[in-house]
């Protein structure tokens, strides 16, 4: 396989990796971008989603957009952004225009996740817990943020970690409209038939998407408490018996909180 | 269909007489004439991604099947198969078709494998916890009346599994749907080829409509799905919405 030594030949190259179109450089505004629309994502998305958890209406709102956004091709979505006029001009931002599309179409992409898993995860607080925090007293806003908040944190974070890992695989496509990112080597080396640079590319990509999940899984078991097992898996809170994964980490979450 | 109604009753601009309202000098985002004069091209891609799809689609029932058996019956390998699966997931997909092209070519299979092993994340997770799902009681009911494992899990446990593996597959395919768009950079993406032209001429009409399109198949195949689930399993009728 000629093709595999080429990319291997590519990536000891320390030429193509330095400079302002070296590798580092796009892998620096890839990670910016995705970094940016996942943290516009979560100022939208997460007050709404855990907000509408702790009254506990809306969650048919919040299910149907998360299954219209998959319905939405973000190719589709950024192609619209780049070709429309509203987004400022072409030496708008520090990316230009495409630079703006990808942003604003990867904060969107980045909503379902986050709004499904905050919402179930708020929703899947066990009752007695919620009732005898109003027992105590508590107002809405002290059960929100001293006993719902804290309990559904893990399943918050895992919605977060696999919004950030898709935003990251995802934000390579900016470069099928000439954006920024690291899509631009794999592109590039397709359209020149030059294989073993695009594949350069594509391992570099799936390596640091292989990092971010990584380091996401450790931020979401800093934010467990106690010990309880990462709760990977999204699920609807009608907690039948027999399959229930997500609902004994909420009940050790519980055990923990009623420990301290 | 009923888009294509919908597109055309839009603006019946300047039909003959004049620049359509796809010309340079317009450019407009919804044209009636647009689709009416490239009528053969999308219905082409049309087809095309629904082909695409649905192979992939099939593809990725057959590949996610054997594996969720395995992994049931053996629960050392359960986690093994889904950290692949999910593993899989994480390449980007702009990533894996030109990691796929030295082995298949600019072909429409390439898209083909990518999409089935992107499916197959969702499906081996939805078969599982469907067969999961089945009442212990019923299984020992169901051996008792002297079934044998091929019998037992396609009389029985495969019926009852069919509502959480529809919803899978609901899953599935709306985001293989989405997700074929991206084969255009091998020249396969049924709509997304319009997408991609669209873009790079920045021929609105061509692209909006594309993506309207993209959307409405999804959005059809999603009840094509829900219908033949309520076909497929009667009983649970009436149950819940």
């Amino acid at each position: 396989m000629t093709v595999i030594s080429d990319a291997w030949a590519y990536l000891t190259t320390s030429s193509n990796w330095t400079g302002d179109k070296g590798m580092l450089h796009l892998l620096t505004q890839q990670l910016l971008l995705t970094v940016t629309a996942l943290f516009i994502a979560m100022l939208v998305g997460l007050p709404i989603a855990l907000w509408l958890g702790h009254v506990g209406r809306g969650g048919f709102l919040a299910i149907n957009v998360s299954n219209i956004g998959r319905a939405i091709p973000t190719f589709a979505l950024l192609a619209l952004f780049v070709t429309a006029d509203f987004p400022g001009t072409a030496e708008f931002g520090p990316y230009g225009r495409a630079g703006l599309a990808t942003l604003l179409a990867l904060a969107l992409f980045a909503l379902p996740p986050l709004i499904t898993n905050s919402y179930v995860a708020v929703r899947g607080v066990p009752s007695d817990v919620k009732e005898a925090a109003d027992g105590m007293g508590m107002t809405g806003a002290q059960k929100f943020f001293r006993v719902e908040l804290p309990l559904a944190l893990p399943l918050v974070m895992s919605g977060v970690r696999l919004a950030l890992v898709q935003v990251w695989a995802t934000a390579t496509i900016a470069a099928l409209v000439a954006g920024p990112g690291l899509g631009r080597v794999i592109t590039d080396g397709f359209f020149r038939t030059n294989y073993g640079k695009g594949i350069a590319g594509a391992i570099v990509v799936g390596l640091v998407a292989l990092a971010l999940e990584l380091v996401a899984a450790g931020g979401q078991r800093l934010a467990t408490p106690t010990g309880a097992g990462g709760s990977s898996s999204k699920r609807d809170p009608k907690g039948e018996p027999g399959m229930s994964a997500a609902a004994p980490t909420v009940a050790a979450g519980a055990d923990a909180v009623g420990a301290e | 269909m009923t888009l294509l109604a919908a597109a055309v009753g839009a603006p019946t601009s300047s039909s003959a007489d004049g620049p359509t309202c796809y010309s340079r000098l317009t450019n407009e985002w919804i044209c009636g004439q647009y689709v009416k004069d490239f009528r053969p091209e999308i219905q082409h891609a049309t087809l095309e991604h629904l082909q695409i799809t649905a192979l992939a689609i099939v593809l990725g029932v057959l590949i996610a099947f054997p594996l969720a058996l395995v992994a049931r019956r053996y629960v050392r390998l359960e986690s093994t198969v889904l950290g692949v699966a999910t593993g899989i997931y994480t390449i980007p997909s702009l990533a894996l078709l030109p990691l796929m092209v030295p082995f298949t070519g600019l072909s429409k299979t390439t898209v083909v494998i990518a999409l089935a092993l992107y499916a197959l994340t969702i499906l081996v997770r939805a078969i599982l916890e469907g067969l999961r799902g089945v009442p212990d009681e019923v299984v020992e009911s169901a051996r008792g009346l002297g079934y044998g494992n091929t019998r037992l899990l396609l009389r029985v446990e495969l019926p009852l599994a069919i509502p959480v593996i529809m919803a899978g597959l609901r899953v599935a395919t709306v985001s293989t749907v989405a997700l074929t768009t991206i084969g255009s950079l091998v020249a396969y993406g049924g709509l997304g080829n319009l997408i991609k032209d669209g873009v790079n001429s920045n021929f609105r009409a061509e692209l909006f409509t594309a993506s309207v399109l993209c959307v409405v198949l999804a959005v059809l195949l999603d009840v094509v799905i829900v219908t033949s689930q309520r076909v497929l399993t009667p009983w649970t009728r009436g149950g819940r919405a």
